[in-house]
């Protein structure tokens, strides 16, 4: 199964771990064969929010959600199951500071 | 009630877990494995009556609910691949698998008490699923509307399924942090049953029961964890007691004062038996210590007899394992009868000064039992009207009231 890893953390935080690097966890999952992509966001206020509506596109500095956690980073990963999901995330060293989402990916049912 | 509707009842709580489980783990459909399942408990109930009741029922009933999965997915097989999973199930089992159905009901247990799923919908699940309550049942014992509960069992089942959780036991590595949130569950269950009064619907009281039962069969499908024979054994010793937990109109009567020959001596003998087997394991864990404190009062003489510095001990080790203000509260509750009532006020001043019992009314009238023993009557009235203030149901504040009246003579 394919799941996206949303890593968020809060803005200072997020800043604070922005130059960590994923300390080998990238190298241990690639070898695993289990991190199919990812990549680490520029923080929230370089963020640009869009939408259209009737036709219109309107733009909004910073991002979609003023919440206090922020997504800071992703990653793709692909796993035997939700069990071994979490013992990946779980790994990564943001889930030591901020916390990680894990969300399958969606697949349309096979007529 | 018929001979036969009698045999597939008793089928229904023996087997109807097992079915379940079984035909999830072939089908890997919920709905479909329920439905099936339900579907074969129906035909027993002409079948059996037509031809007798089989000679193994689990094994008669998980091939009928088998074969209604065939049937039901070739008739909705519309493209090659749900035709060749209906092939597969259609394949005729393996001969040893006919006499003996592997037994599926752990990794059940497991997936339904998954910690990605929400407390609520754990219990839920498992009361569904592998217990055979319906929803309008598990509904009203959670004084929840049945759509809110049905909506509820549908999202955690889409849960398992979307998320990829797993359907099975988990690896032994695994074991220590999984297996806890099984026995919780249990517990919570026993516990949502056992607080129910006298008067209280019936349905919260079989609540109690179905915990047991699942313990039971936990015990059986884990041999070797004693923190699941230490659950057991604490839910016996204290469902031994439940009848003189409160009087006819519904008011606590304090352990001290129950009736003790109305005591179900089998349950308590039968509980201090697990107990003994768990602890040979030398592997405590906090369901042993709770069962041996359980233990400790369930096999006292009389209230007098009790081996309080023992039961205060006990409190000890189990503050270490789960330091909860909870447990702590009750440590020294019992460091107060057995060590001296100062000794447990001690205790209590400095749970108060943590603040995390603000507002629990238990705090306020531990103190006040301990002061009333001292003499210092004053201070324990006080304590007794705070601890009015904050009690919760009217059995607790009728006994509060009873003890401030008994103090003011």
């Amino acid at each position: 199964m394919k799941y996206m890893m949303l890593i968020c953390a809060d803005a200072e935080t997020g800043a604070a771990h922005a130059h960590d690097g994923c300390g080998g966890w990238t190298d241990e999952m690639l070898a695993r064969g289990v991190l199919c992509g990812g990549e680490g966001l520029r923080p929230p206020n370089d963020a640009t929010t869009l939408r259209v509506r009737d036709g219109e596109l309107l733009l909004s500095d910073g991002p979609f959600a003023e919440t206090k956690e922020q997504i800071g980073g992703f990653c793709m990963i692909e796993c035997d199951g939700l069990d071994e999901a979490v013992e990946i995330a779980s790994k990564h060293p943001a889930a030591g500071y901020g916390t990680i989402e894990l969300r399958p990916v969606f697949t349309p049912p096979v007529p | 009630m018929t001979s036969i509707e009698t045999a597939v009842a008793e089928a229904f709580r023996a087997e109807w877990g097992q079915v379940v489980a079984t035909l999830i783990r072939i089908t890997g459909d919920w709905d479909l494995a329920e439905e099936c399942a339900q579907d074969a408990f129906t035909s027993a109930l002409d079948r059996w009556a037509a031809d007798g009741v089989p000679r193994k029922p689990g094994a008669w009933l998980t091939t009928v609910a088998r074969n209604r999965a065939t049937d039901r997915l070739r008739r909705a097989a519309v493209g090659a691949a749900k035709l060749r999973e209906a092939a597969m199930l259609a394949e005729p089992p393996d001969p040893a698998t006919v006499e003996e159905f592997p037994d599926d009901r752990l990794r059940l247990m497991f997936t339904c008490c998954h910690p990605a799923l929400a407390l609520e919908s754990q219990v839920a699940l498992t009361l569904r699923t592998l217990a055979g309550l319906t929803t309008a049942e598990i509904a009203r014992a959670f004084l929840v509307a049945e759509p809110a509960m049905s909506k509820r069992l549908t999202r955690a089942k889409q849960k398992i399924r979307n998320a990829g959780i797993p359907y099975r036991v988990p690896p032994a590595h695994l074991l220590p942090e999984r297996t806890p949130a099984v026995l919780g569950v249990l517990f919570l269950l026993f516990n949502e049953g056992y607080a129910a009064t006298a008067g209280a619907d019936l349905l919260r009281h079989a609540l109690s029961a179905e915990a047991i039962r699942l313990a039971r069969m936990l015990v059986t499908l884990m041999p070797d964890e004693p923190e699941a024979m230490g659950l057991l054994a604490l839910m016996l010793l204290h469902d031994a007691r439940r009848t003189t937990r409160v009087d006819d109109t519904g008011d606590i009567v304090l352990l001290a004062d129950q009736d003790r020959t109305r005591w179900d001596g089998d349950a308590i003998t039968e509980g201090v038996a697990l107990l003994d087997a768990a602890m040979r394991r030398e592997r405590p864990g906090p369901y042993q210590v709770q069962a041996a404190i359980a233990a400790c009062h369930a096999t006292a003489a009389d209230a007098a007899d009790t081996d309080w510095p023992q039961i205060a001990a006990l409190y000890g080790s189990l503050v270490r394992m789960t330091p909860t203000p909870v447990v702590a509260l009750n440590r020294a509750a019992a460091v107060g009868i057995a060590h001296g009532p100062e000794a447990g006020l001690a205790l209590l001043a400095r749970l108060r000064e943590d603040g995390q019992l603000a507002g629990y009314h238990l705090l306020p009238a531990t103190e006040a039992d301990l002061l009333r023993r001292l003499g210092r009557v004053d201070e324990a009235q006080a304590a007794y009207r705070e601890a009015l203030d904050l009690a919760g149901t009217d059995a607790e504040r009728r006994f509060l009231e009873r003890r401030l009246a008994e103090l003011s003579v």
